[in-house]
């Protein structure tokens, strides 16, 4: 039964939400795949009313729980106790949602595997020894597993997209600003969003739809409440593949896409080769930008209110250096060094003002192919999951990995990733023009219908 | 001759901080109690612009005859410092509020036009108090709205960085933006001297502060070149109590702030309606109010500057003039009620707080009235105005009990006369030199009136009579 399906039974009666609540913090107290770092066992059911009457939702690390442990996957975080709600759990509480626990990420986000989380890496459920994907992972492996039907991820480059393509779930990262960040705790504020992770295209609405509305406490927030309820496509609609990120995959990864595209194709859509300029720069544009932002969104784990112990002394600023050395993780650090490398005097002309202009280029090439194509479609990993540690010792190689899905971030424009077969571990990306979202579900169903 | 620049951060009176709902109204409240999410930089939290404080800040632009900037960012500037919650500051940078403005300041005899290089907003740091062995901190002041006026090197002494800060305070008053509330302004200054570096001289709070800083530091240089050595480039940090300054860490001069556009505040653009209400929002300002006290009430440009150097003054002129003969209300209130309030170290606010405003404005409107209606003379006004002052009560009452009507005065008067013709000798001793003559003289007049004229009234009558004849 879907999510969906589920609330509907609730709002009739016929389902209990402690029944469902019970159910779902069994599967996270057994938690083979380490999907979650913190069970709420002492949630309260959801309500019988709203459009997620009694659902059980997993909610990544990264966004506000007020009262409930939220550490971002960091030791730095250890303890702590937010004393508000993100905006979009807030709005999963007022659909009659309960949250059932934190799941495990990548520590900051800053990972494409969830391996660099302070609290051991999650395990894909398809494949134990293979990583779910990151930095989401938690939540995509939480949904994969069945311990829930609706998760929260966040997305800077790909988070929700990458973990669902990995677990062969459905990932959406919505139109930046369509979604409230309020308690979306930052990796790089600008590239950012949270994204509903589910089994189906249609739960994925169903999320979307409850967590949606304009919050004024993000003032880059732009977005509408609305009810999406995807049927797939009754038109055709001319889609644009991306034929350098096709061609740049592995093989395994390709022939399932290719698949994909045929089956689209033999539906009557209109399935086209197109040319996208500017994909050589866009990874490390993305990641200029994105170290540039964390390094400053970091800064404010200094022991002074987060990660001290007790007996920290001295001068201000040894203390800060011993609290950051002692309790960030490798990569965590990785990035703050270059973040602020790129952002220094001398530097910043060099890399993080050439970043940004990058990303320009990037939005204006989405705006020409838009013009020309309805959807544009791509793998959403150009591989398929690493075996758990691979990408550790090779982070330039997890970097790379990235190309399909940071070119949405970069133009802020809304992505989402669906499986190619059912099961498989490759993950199909349709983007959009901004706030298209109700056309890309609608072709995201169209795909799990034609596949 | 030195070279004076000054960097100002004058807190704006917002109901709430630059970036969060919280209630600026901190200053006598509990460390702590005037905090949220984010203003303690929690982590998910988000900045929102507080609409006023723009308007506020786009007043202070036109007042200060700034350009406005039509298209304003926030950046954020990153450094390490406690009482930063997010470790930087939200401040604007490359695109401010205002830019090339002036305030006219005296300058020896004449007049001179600093120039305000540009007008920015940021939000105010916390507050560190430092105990023995440890530091506390206290967040009600972290994300005030500060409003930071640069002005060019225009200054050439100490007392000229006085009057900027003096006419700059005025202006914010003007303005209804600003309160003169412990800490709400600060500066720092750029000072240096013919064949010396700049040096930066750190947390001056108050403008006789910056007269004293600015003095050492003037000083301290000139003494190094006549030693034969040279100021180096470098900050110092002004010490209130001893009133020297100090060098700073070189290490914390050495920033580097990686300045970068703040991502979660949408470029802000100020259309004609924000600019119009803010142009609503400047009231006629003190060069201008002074001009306009000269024109319409003829009093004299001292007077007129006098009155305007203060808003509250203005204000409480412009009320008792409206009732009385404006000239006369000017020198009164100038040369009389100044002087008397002074000597009691007295504010005109102290006094208003003591007997109500609108008593305080009646009262000086009838004393004026009895003085311009000839019911009092001038010796009796301030004697009036003393008793007013020090008890409370209004010159009606003071005016009746002492007799002091004009009626009373003739009474003292021939009371003299019939002294000085009882006593011609003491009185020719008096013109003689003999000073102490006078004060049997005084004596039998206080006698003789029971003690309804007082000794220093018989003196200044004795002074008056007897002028003459010396
Ligand atoms: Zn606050």
């Amino acid at each position: 039964m879907s999510a969906r399906e589920q609330a509907e039974s609730v709002r009739w009666g016929a389902e209990d939400p402690s029944g469902l609540l019970e159910a779902a913090l069994e599967g996270a107290r057994a938690d083979d795949f380490n999907c979650f770092v913190t069970v709420d066992t002492d949630a309260s059911p959801g309500d019988d009313d709203g459009l997620l009457a009694g659902q059980p939702v997993a909610v990544k690390d990264s966004i506000t729980t007020e009262g409930l442990e939220t550490t971002v996957g960091s030791k730095i975080l250890k303890g702590y106790e937010p004393v508000f709600d993100a905006y979009v759990v807030e709005r999963l509480r007022e659909e009659g949602a309960t949250v059932v626990g934190k799941t495990n990420c990548d520590e900051f986000c800053m990972g494409s595997t969830t391996e660099t989380s302070a609290f051991g890496p999650t395990r894909n459920p398809l494949d134990p020894s293979l990583v779910p994907g990151g930095s989401s992972g938690g939540s995509g492996a939480a949904v994969a597993a069945g311990h829930v039907d609706l998760a929260l991820g966040s997305d800077t480059g790909g988070s929700v997209r990458n973990p669902a393509a990995f677990t062969s779930t459905v990932g959406l990262k919505p139109t930046y600003g369509l979604l409230s960040r309020y308690g979306l705790i930052p990796y790089a504020d600008s590239l950012e969003t949270v994204g509903p992770m589910t089994r189906t295209v249609e739960d994925c609405a169903l999320l979307l739809s409850a967590i949606g509305g304009r919050d004024p406490r993000d003032s880059t927030s732009r977005g509408e409440r609305k009810r999406y309820e995807p049927t797939g496509l009754d038109e055709p609609v001319r889609v644009g593949v991306i034929e350098e990120l096709v061609e740049g995959s592995d093989d395994g990864v390709k022939r399932e896409v290719r698949d994909a595209v045929s089956s689209l194709d033999d539906a009557g859509h209109d399935a086209e080769t197109v040319e996208m300029e500017g994909l050589d720069h866009v990874v490390s544009a993305y990641y200029v930008l994105a170290m540039s932002e964390a390094s400053s969104n970091l800064a404010r784990y200094d022991g002074v209110r987060y990660g001290a112990g007790p007996n920290e002394r001295g001068r201000y600023d040894e203390v800060f250096a011993k609290v950051r050395g002692d309790n960030f993780g490798d990569e965590v650090k990785r990035r703050i060094m270059l973040g602020t490398y790129a952002l220094s005097e001398g530097y910043s002309d060099r890399y993080y003002r050439k970043a940004l202009l990058a990303r320009r280029l990037i939005a204006d090439e989405f705006d020409r192919l838009f013009s020309k194509v309805d959807l544009l479609l791509s793998p959403t990993m150009p591989v398929e999951p690493f075996r758990l540690g691979e990408a550790l010792e090779d982070p330039l190689r997890m970097y790379l990995s990235d190309v399909c899905t940071v070119p949405a971030n970069l133009a802020g424009i809304p992505a989402i990733s669906v499986p190619a077969e059912e099961g498989e571990a490759v993950g199909v990306q349709l983007m959009g023009p901004e706030f298209s979202e109700e056309l890309l579900l609608d072709a995201a169903r169209e795909v799990e219908l034609v596949r | 001759m030195p070279v004076i620049g000054l960097e100002v951060h004058a807190q704006l009176r917002t109901d709430s901080k630059l970036f969060c709902g919280c209630s600026t109204d901190y200053h006598d409240a509990e460390p702590n109690t005037h905090t949220c999410e984010v203003c303690l930089g929690m982590p998910g939290a988000l900045p929102v612009m507080n609409e006023s404080a723009l308007d506020f800040g786009l007043r202070v632009s036109l007042a200060l005859g700034c350009e406005v900037v039509e298209e304003q960012l926030f950046y954020r500037k990153n450094y390490f410092y406690p009482d930063l919650p997010k470790n930087f500051q939200i401040t604007q940078y490359e695109f401010p509020v205002g830019v090339d403005g002036s305030i006219t300041i005296q300058a020896g005899d004449g007049e001179r036009a600093v120039g305000v290089r540009r007008v920015h907003l940021e939000e105010d740091p916390g507050r560190i108090v430092h105990m023995r062995n440890r530091s506390l901190l206290d967040y009600n002041r972290s994300g005030v709205p500060l409003l930071e006026i640069v002005t060019e090197p225009d200054m050439e002494s100490p007392e000229e960085g006085r009057e900027f800060l003096q006419r700059l305070r005025t202006t914010l008053e003007y303005l209804g933006v600003f309160e003169p509330l412990d800490g709400a302004m600060r500066a720092d200054a750029n000072v240096s001297i013919e064949g010396g570096s700049r040096v930066e001289v750190k947390n001056i709070s108050s403008h006789r502060g910056a007269e004293r800083a600015l003095r050492y530091e003037i000083t301290r240089q000139r003494n190094m070149l006549k030693r034969g050595s040279e100021a180096v480039l470098e900050t110092r940090h002004f010490d209130e109590e001893t009133g020297v300054t100090r060098p700073m860490r070189t290490k914390e001069e050495e920033a580097d702030y990686r300045y970068f556009p703040e991502p979660n505040l949408p470029l802000i653009r100020v259309d004609e309606g924000m600019a119009g209400a803010a142009a609503e929002g400047v009231p006629e300002l003190p060069d201008q109010r002074r001009e306009r006290f000269r024109e319409e009430y003829g009093v004299t440009d001292e007077h007129a500057k006098r009155l305007t150097a203060e808003k509250e003054l203005a204000d409480f002129y412009e009320d008792v003039a409206e009732a009385v003969e404006p000239r006369a209300a000017a020198s009164h209130v100038v040369d009389e009620l100044l002087g008397e309030l002074n000597y009691r170290e007295l504010s005109l606010d102290e006094w208003f707080e003591g007997v109500g405003r609108e008593t305080a404005v009646e009262w000086e409107t009838e004393i004026v009235e009895m003085l311009r209606g000839g019911e009092i003379t001038d010796v009796s006004a301030t004697d009036v105005l003393r008793d007013v002052l020090d008890e409370g009560r209004s010159p009606a009452a003071v005016v009746d009990e002492k007799g002091l009507t004009m009626e009373g005065a003739d009474e003292a008067l021939k009371c003299v006369e019939e002294v000085i013709g009882e006593h011609r000798e003491t009185v020719e001793d008096y013109l003689s030199g003999k000073e102490e003559a006078l004060n049997f003289l005084v004596g039998q007049v206080v006698r003789r009136s029971r003690g309804k004229i007082s000794p220093r009234e018989a003196s200044d009558l004795f002074d008056e009579r007897l002028e003459e004849e010396k």
